[in-house]
């Protein structure tokens, strides 16, 4: 009695989570995949009619903004890295006794909601704003410069509002990089840049690894910084789903959608997994 | 096979005028101070040492006694407040780790763990931007010399701790230093393993002929593998010598009480002839050691090893130092009995007695014996 007790134990602990799962994740997901399939309108109802070709028409309408969804993602991604490793690094191997300060203060913006951050942003990057005002006043900058509306704005911001997401892993890995194996790079002759090139880095992949896949996928499919930074020509297949859903509430169009971006964004991880190696990166983090 | 290092002894430092070669390392006044709060902590006081080439050469003695930190300013890892250090007669204070032909054993290994056993051992000649060919070529024999050649493809998780320590070992020695040094690098593996690590550094070493500095805090590890020791306490060296001479000849009580087990004497002098003190028990007890510079009334402190003191129930001649006790310990050990006597002063005397086939059962608990011991085998210790 006991011992079977004993067995199920583990099963019972993980019940409410797959309970949890089931009913908020596999349901909706499938509910979602039958409602692409049907057709009608909001007013005259929607009927299960199997309706498949729903997937080419919204792939052809919509190839645009699923490609620049991507390419903001991975450009954020880029972005991310470039600024967010440094920052892991220094507090890893140079924040002393206050490295958990330093990292409550990356984490200090996010306790505001992200719209409102993202709206901030668009106060400070106002063509007359705080920023780009006085630079346009003393002649540093032409009349018509502007930043609001453009890629560049949308990608910073998304590179802005996913950077703890890079930064969080990538630091969980310096920080468990054994100071001695680097001392050992040294001892061997190797350069500061040497020793990181050939140890430190290598050794925080994993690191990277989790770090991209927290920025790109959700910075892929975001559709506030878009809608509150961007301009007409920088609308990313979140915003469509968005007003699909809620604007012209082409609920099977919307679904549709969003399976694509979903099945876009799975191919893309699996293939990235396979091509950097998960096997590599978790051999790294077991040794 | 032979590993022969590149360079010749004589190819350090030494003229051509035929001058003795520079020692492989050398430090002049060394000293290293931290800065500890409000104040200062002193790990390292102005120590001076001289280690030659090709020596097997350990820094002895407790954990925070100053040797991980001597070790690291020879490496390079820390820089000295005050001194020179100079390998073979270049002064390299100030020249940063990958700078200095020194490698390091590290205590914990330290491999590189997403690369394979070959990558690490290749990893500093690559550094150094040695040919391809002869780095393959070298890492083959070093990996035979320390017997992993068929590890070579593992990553350093996949091998026991005996096998990484001898990874660690082959990614130092690859790169032919002028010296290695070692920070207690058997200190992980468990007994068996160490005592045969033991023997087996001593032989790589003796076959590569680079001098090693070895770190530890293990007595009987020094003294097995070393051709001089530098005993350290509290950031000073308190002896230096040859495993023989600090054992034989403590030159203070601490290195007497630290390297195996002394018994240590203390009492007043009665008498000095002939350059020997006698401190006088009453009924024909005394210690006879040899006391330069001692005075009549001086109180001082003397050693004796246990091996040197014979147990007797007869009365021993009278030139020897004789006391008598209470046996209060017996314990046996197979090959040896060691035997607790409290003598008449209260002091506890440690004897180590052979069992060979005439001296078994030389006395049980409660007896009283007669301790002796020639008078050259007692050190009277300063303070």
């Amino acid at each position: 009695m006991t011992r079977l007790r004993e067995k199920a134990a583990p099963y019972l602990l993980a019940l409410p989570a797959w309970i949890w799962l089931g009913i908020f994740f596999v349901v909706p997901i499938i509910g979602l995949l039958w409602m692409s399939l049907m057709t009608g309108n909001i007013i005259t109802g929607f009927q299960q009619t199997f309706n498949v070709a729903i997937y080419p028409e919204v792939i052809s309408a919509y190839w645009e903004q699923i490609l620049r969804s991507l390419g903001y993602g991975v450009s954020a991604t880029l972005l991310c890295i470039a600024v967010g490793y440094p920052v892991a690094y220094w507090i890893a191997f140079h924040g002393g006794a206050h490295k958990t300060t330093y990292l409550l203060l990356v984490l200090l913006p996010f306790f505001v909601t992200q719209v409102l951050r993202t709206i901030s942003w668009k106060f400070l990057l106002a063509d007359d704003g705080v920023v780009l005002g006085p630079l346009k006043a003393v002649g540093l900058l032409p009349e018509d410069a502007r930043v609001l509306s453009t890629t560049l704005a949308v990608v910073v911001g998304l590179a802005y509002n996913f950077l703890p997401f890079m930064i969080l892993p990538i630091y969980a890995v310096l920080e468990q990089v054994d100071h001695r194996v680097v001392e050992a790079a040294y001892d061997l002759y190797a350069s500061r840049f040497h020793a990181f090139v050939h140890v430190v880095l290598p050794l925080s992949l994993p690191g990277v690894f989790a770090g991209v896949l927290l920025v790109f996928v959700p910075s892929s499919a975001d559709y506030v910084n878009a809608s509150v930074l961007g301009g007409t020509n920088n609308t990313m297949i979140g915003n469509i789903i968005q007003s699909q859903y809620l604007v012209n509430n082409a609920y099977p169009t919307a679904a549709a959608i969003t399976f694509v971006l979903m099945t876009i964004l799975l191919v893309g991880i699996f293939s990235y997994a396979k091509a950097l190696g998960t096997e590599r990166v978790m051999e790294v983090q077991a040794g | 096979m032979a590993i022969t290092t590149e360079e010749t002894p004589a190819a350090h430092g030494a003229g051509p005028t035929g001058a003795p070669p520079a020692p492989a390392i050398s430090l002049e006044g060394v000293g290293k101070t931290y800065r500890s709060g409000p104040g200062t902590v002193t790990a390292v006081h102005r120590i001076d040492l001289e280690i030659q080439q090709g020596e097997f050469f350990s820094l002895l003695g407790p954990s925070g006694c100053g040797k991980t930190t001597t070790m690291r300013m020879i490496a390079g890892f820390e820089e000295p407040t005050s001194g020179t250090i100079r390998l073979a007669g270049k002064d390299v204070t100030g020249v940063p780790p990958n700078r200095r032909d020194v490698n390091m054993v590290f205590q914990s290994y330290a491999l590189f763990p997403h690369m394979t056993v070959a990558d690490n051992v290749a990893f500093g000649l690559k550094r150094k931007k040695v040919p391809s060919a002869e780095i393959k070529k070298r890492v083959a024999e070093m990996l035979d010399l320390v017997e992993l050649t068929d590890r070579a493809r593992y990553k350093p998780s996949q091998l026991s701790g005996g096998q990484q320590q001898r990874v660690a070992l082959a990614r130092a020695l690859v790169n032919r230093p002028s010296a290695l040094l070692l920070d207690e690098p058997l200190g992980a593996l468990d007994l068996k393993l160490r005592q045969a690590m033991q023997l087996e550094l001593k032989r790589i070493q003796r076959e590569v002929g680079i001098t090693f500095v070895y770190v530890t805090h293990d007595q009987s590890e020094a003294l097995t593998m070393s051709d001089r020791i530098a005993v350290m306490n509290k950031g000073v060296v308190e002896q230096l010598g040859t495993p023989a001479e600090i054992y034989e000849t403590p030159a203070t009580r601490f290195v007497a009480g630290f390297i195996g087990t002394s018994n240590i004497l203390t009492g007043t002098v009665d008498t000095v002839s002939d350059g020997w003190a006698r401190i006088g028990y009453g009924h024909g007890q005394h210690v006879l050691a040899k006391g330069d510079g001692t005075a009549p009334n001086e109180e001082i402190v003397l050693t004796v090893r246990p091996e040197k003191i014979r147990l007797s129930a007869e009365e021993p001649d009278a030139n020897l130092s004789r006391i008598r006790g209470t046996v209060r310990e017996v314990v046996y050990l197979g090959s040896t009995t060691h035997y607790t006597v409290r003598t008449v002063d209260d002091t506890d005397i440690v004897v180590f007695q052979q069992n060979s086939s005439d001296a078994s059962n030389l006395a049980e608990r409660g007896d009283t014996a007669w301790l002796s011991w020639r008078p050259e085998h007692s050190y009277v210790l300063p303070g």
